[in-house]
């Protein structure tokens, strides 16, 4: 039997989350990971649709990969990602009203997120299925593992809550203790994933 | 009229489409190292921006908006699901039109614009702009200026941080935060003093 570790889906899970995470190391769909990372419950909702979008584009890309000619392959993906898109967003709108509404425009706009795109183009073009589907899925995981990190941070430190529920203890703010407000707002979510960034890299470093 | 005027204030400082709204930063962190380039993709975001958000804007009102086939005797009918493919689609199709439009009668501004234009069809801000003006609901009139304000605040963003990021060269920065991070704590520190602006009201 081959060891756990040696198997393809365990490096790529792993890559993605640490060595080549999309996010932070590759810088691509920063623009959706900053404006749902107020709170934990939109930031995982978030990362979820996408890993859905990433995994099933790459898998449908992968299968159709000898039948795309190459000069419309562009269109053909977007066309597919989009189709993907419509779904997960009709599915949380159907069940999740209230999240979808705080995630409003972002998750229409999984469509031109980087990751996907990029993932499609380098990896299921030359893949076959299975695999495009686990790296599609690493990289949607990835990309939801620092949405979380950021969005536990943002919502603890500027509302002192987890999940929407409080956490900071009323004795707290009693003595003084107070939310950091620049965290929920549009400077905060830039600055959390920098230094959340720069975590990363120090601890990398040091393995 | 003042209905405009501040709806144009607010797109290009305090809702930011790049600073408050986080759209089209993408393109955003891979451009801003060069002033030039900076400027050229400002100005061709701006120009597509304000073409495709009106235009977006009418295919929304009378394809597929709840009861817009009314006219064509399907007054039940309602296509708005389809918003995110037809928008996509049609940024692209704009954008590749006015590609060769340019291309045919302006070398000039071709040999300027033209190597970005087919960056423009996957920056998030402008499918973005789309979304947000069927969400808020704005008229025909405000959904232009909506469009070309947001265009020029993505352009005053894009700019003001290339030139930081010109003065950051001569900077030490710390280890772990060279590149990405630093350019995220300057984003945000910029992104504060744009936030200064929400005082404005006309």
């Amino acid at each position: 039997m081959r060891k756990l570790s040696k198997s393809f889906s365990y490096k790529a899970i792993s890559e993605a989350l640490w060595q080549s995470n999309p996010v932070s190391k590759q810088i691509l769909g920063i623009c959706s990971s900053l404006a749902v990372t107020v709170q934990l419950k939109t930031a995982l909702v978030m990362g979820l649709a996408l890993t859905f979008v990433t995994a099933f584009s790459n898998l449908t890309i992968s299968l159709l990969r000898n039948q795309i000619p190459r000069n419309v392959r562009i269109i053909a993906e977007v066309a597919i990602i989009a189709v993907l898109v419509i779904i997960a967003d009709e599915f949380l709108r159907a069940f999740m009203y209230d999240i979808s509404k705080q995630l409003s425009v972002f998750v229409g706009l999984i469509i031109t997120n980087c990751i996907v795109m990029g993932r499609a183009e380098a990896f299921a073009m030359g893949n076959p299925p299975w695999r495009s589907f686990v790296d599609g899925a690493a990289n949607g995981i990835g990309y939801a593992s620092i949405l979380g990190g950021v969005a536990f941070f943002r919502e603890l430190l500027g509302a002192g809550k987890l999940f929407g529920f409080q956490v900071v203890p009323k004795g707290f703010y009693a003595a003084g203790y107070e939310n950091m407000g620049l965290m929920l707002l549009a400077p905060g979510a830039f600055i959390a994933i920098a230094l959340f960034v720069w975590l990363e890299h120090t601890l990398l470093k040091d393995k | 009229m003042e209905r405009l005027i501040s709806l144009f204030v607010e797109s290009v400082f305090v809702g930011n489409i790049l600073l408050a709204y986080f759209l089209g930063m993408c393109s955003y962190l891979s451009v801003s190292k060069n002033l030039k380039t900076s400027l050229g993709l400002g100005i061709a975001v701006t120009f597509v921006m304000t073409i495709t958000t009106p235009a977006n804007w009418l295919l929304y009102h009378y394809l597929l908006a709840p009861g817009a086939l009314a006219w064509a005797g399907l007054p039940e009918m309602d296509l708005s699901f389809l918003k995110l493919v037809l928008f996509i689609a049609t940024v692209a199709g704009i954008v590749q039109v006015l590609e060769m439009v340019i291309d045919r009668y302006s070398q000039g501004l071709y040999n300027a614009l033209g190597v970005f234009l087919p960056l423009i069809t996957v920056n998030c801000a402008i499918l973005g702009a789309a979304l947000f003006m069927v969400e808020r609901r704005y008229t025909f009139a405000e959904t232009v200026v909506y469009g070309f304000g947001s265009g020029l605040g993505w352009l005053l963003a894009i700019v003001a941080m290339a030139t930081v990021m010109q003065k950051l060269r001569y900077a030490d920065v710390p280890e772990g935060l060279q590149g990405f991070g630093i350019r995220m704590i300057v984003t945000g520190l910029m992104a504060m003093s744009f936030m200064l602006f929400s005082g404005i009201t006309l």
